[in-house]
């Protein structure tokens, strides 16, 4: 109790210091936890797209972005024929700008598609998509920040496309983007009998294993994953989220300075006092278990603090009509375990140095100190 | 008494007694050697006895105590406390949590904590447990007259309070030896007086060997031995 108190007291001592330390800390984590879970809800709705009714997603093998992936329209039709597969649904992902926007996500789809069939038509009809090659069905924000209403002509690109659709969706980029037919897709983007991925359901999900294996032997250019193996395989992801990682350590590393600076201030400030502590029988360890308490508890803190305001600002960022769709709240338990663990692991760090010295002061000398 | 030969029979407890702090030859210099403090020591206190090193300042009092705690190592000779050398560093922590107690002329306390708190510190260090550690605060406390301010931070204490914490500090894990550097140094006279009373009425309770430095000859009269140190050495016993 009373090592507790000594861990605690120079905190207390110096509360504007300490203050500024754990919010150094709390601001740290809280930038960690938005960018980190921006980007995992990001990729979380990626592959929901990519798995919407479907157990394998099959593309061009070795290709870095799934945009760059091309996959022939014989091998949709083959793969729609195989005894385990319940249907094989072409997606094309293409990407294009419009004037005030400058990335509109499309989506060429079948009408079989499960995007097309199961979603909530706030506007138009099902039935009618991939009845003309002009057709497009926009999300909900994009049919907002397109300014269209059904029945509109939208401009896309190079082309104006007649709107004969408006679906609802949780997603935020099926919101945000445009679903065109298929074909009309392939000779929008040039890439004529081709498709990016397809995505398969099974008849049964035991499957999956042979059902990977006959489309390596039967397409060599070809691989199938499963949902969650592609969600951690495929490089944009391991990109997109090493980035996020990496933002939000240096974040933490920041924070780290500003302890130790607070550590090494505060192991100056109390020379006399860890003097008086040797004197007393303190050993070197508990000397230097004292400092790095004291950075731990500022850390602990500093990390409980940030993620409150992570939390608060994931919310306010929800609410911000921009970003409908795209902001996921939900907060994964391992993040937030990892995060506390490197801000814990940042405070310490940054009391390597304070504690060493401490473990210097002789008690001789430090009692003359004043 | 020839002032050359400082080794005179005076300056050692009786050879029955028990010897629980030596130094023989001891050398201490400060600046790369520029400035000499103690200049061959010899010292002995045999348990239980109240020792007074006297002296003006800057004559090494202090440096000796030091010594004699561990603080500091000698540049040559040896301390040993109960025969085992006080600069081994593993001798050292032993040493400092269990064989020797120290009161400075500054109480040296830890102001935010209270009076309580700081005299718990050297069982925290030793690791004694808190039953234990709150019987003997609670004895202590009694033989000081502070139970009633237990609970009080240290800067609701006078000076006299201050100074009988730091000696209940200095006992709390029972030490062999009491290293005392001008403990009522800062003082008033009746405080002084009143506290340095209680120092030997309670290191005779319990047993304890007391070295004091002091510039008070009223007080260092009341030791079972004076010693007068001048220019780094122990130069003439004086006979209490």
């Amino acid at each position: 109790m009373i090592f507790l108190k000594l861990i605690v007291t120079n905190l207390r001592r110096h509360r504007i210091r300490s203050f500024i330390s754990v919010a150094g800390i709390a601001f740290s984590v809280a930038a960690m936890l938005t960018v980190v879970t921006i980007l995992q809800g990001a990729i979380g709705m990626f592959s929901g797209i990519l798995s919407s009714d479907s157990e394998i997603i099959v593309f061009e093998r070795n290709v870095s972005d799934l945009f760059f992936s091309n996959v022939p329209a014989a091998a949709v039709q083959e793969l729609a024929a195989w005894p385990m597969v319940s249907h094989a649904d072409p997606v094309l992902f293409g990407i294009v700008s419009s004037a005030g926007h400058p990335i509109i996500t499309c989506f060429g789809v079948t009408a079989a598609d499960a995007r097309i069939r199961k979603a909530s038509w706030i506007a138009g009809d099902k039935l009618s998509f991939a009845q003309h090659s002009d057709d497009v069905v926009l999300g909900e924000r994009a049919a907002e920040f397109l300014s269209a209403k059904l029945d509109d002509h939208v401009p896309i690109g190079h082309g104006v496309f007649h709107v004969i659709g408006i679906l609802k969706t949780a997603n935020g980029f099926e919101d945000g983007g445009v679903f065109m037919p298929l074909s009309s897709a392939q000779s929008f983007f040039h890439k004529e009998g081709a498709s990016s991925v397809i995505t398969i359901k099974l008849n049964n999900k035991d499957d999956a294993a042979s059902f990977k294996r006959r489309v390596i032997a039967t397409f060599p250019n070809l691989i199938g994953l499963e949902d969650d193996e592609f969600t951690r395989s495929y490089s944009q992801f391991k990109i997109l989220k090493a980035t996020a990682w990496a933002v939000g350590g240096c974040g933490l590393a920041l924070g780290g300075l500003g302890v130790a600076n607070t550590m090494i201030m505060s192991v100056f400030t109390r020379i006399r006092e860890i003097a008086i502590l040797r004197v007393n029988g303190f050993s070197h360890v508990q000397i230097a278990s004292m400092i790095f308490g004291e950075s731990a508890v500022v850390s602990l803190l500093g990390a409980v603090l940030g993620l409150l305001t992570g939390t608060c600002l994931l919310f306010a960022l929800k609410l911000v009509p921009a970003l409908h769709g795209y902001v996921d709240v939900t907060i994964q338990p391992v993040v937030m375990l990892i995060v506390i663990l490197l801000a814990l692991i940042t405070g310490i760090a940054g009391a390597l140095y304070p504690a060493a010295y401490a473990m210097r002061i002789r008690a001789v000398e430090a009692l003359r100190f004043e | 008494m020839n002032p050359s030969t400082p080794q005179m029979i005076d300056l050692y407890p009786s050879s029955r007694a028990r010897i629980v702090l030596r130094a023989e030859d001891v050398w201490k210099s400060y600046d790369d050697g520029a400035i000499e403090v103690l200049k061959g020591v010899d010292f002995e206190a045999a348990a239980g006895e109240t020792v007074a090193l006297c002296g003006p300042s800057g004559c090494g009092k202090s440096t000796l105590l030091h010594l004699f705690g561990g603080l500091d190592a000698p540049d040559r000779g040896h301390v040993s406390v109960n025969g085992a050398e006080v600069n081994g560093h593993r001798n050292l922590l032993r040493l400092l949590r269990h064989e020797v107690g120290f009161v400075f002329q500054l109480h040296n306390l830890i102001p935010d904590l209270t009076l309580e708190e700081n005299c718990l510190i050297p069982t925290v260090a030793a690791g004694i447990g808190h039953v234990a550690a709150q019987a003997r605060l609670r004895r202590l406390a009694e033989r000081t007259g502070l139970t009633h301010r237990l609970g009080h931070r240290i800067q609701k204490l006078s000076g006299g309070e201050r100074q009988r914490t730091a000696l209940c500090r200095a006992l709390m894990n029972r030490p062999k030896i009491l290293l005392a550097d001008e403990p009522t140094g800062s003082l008033d006279e009746h405080t002084s007086s009143a506290v340095f009373e209680l120092l030997l009425d309670i290191v005779a309770t319990e047993g304890v060997t007391l070295v004091m430095a002091t510039h008070d000859r009223g007080l260092a009269n009341r030791c079972d031995r004076l010693l007068e140190m001048h220019d780094g050495r122990i130069h003439e016993p004086v006979s209490a």
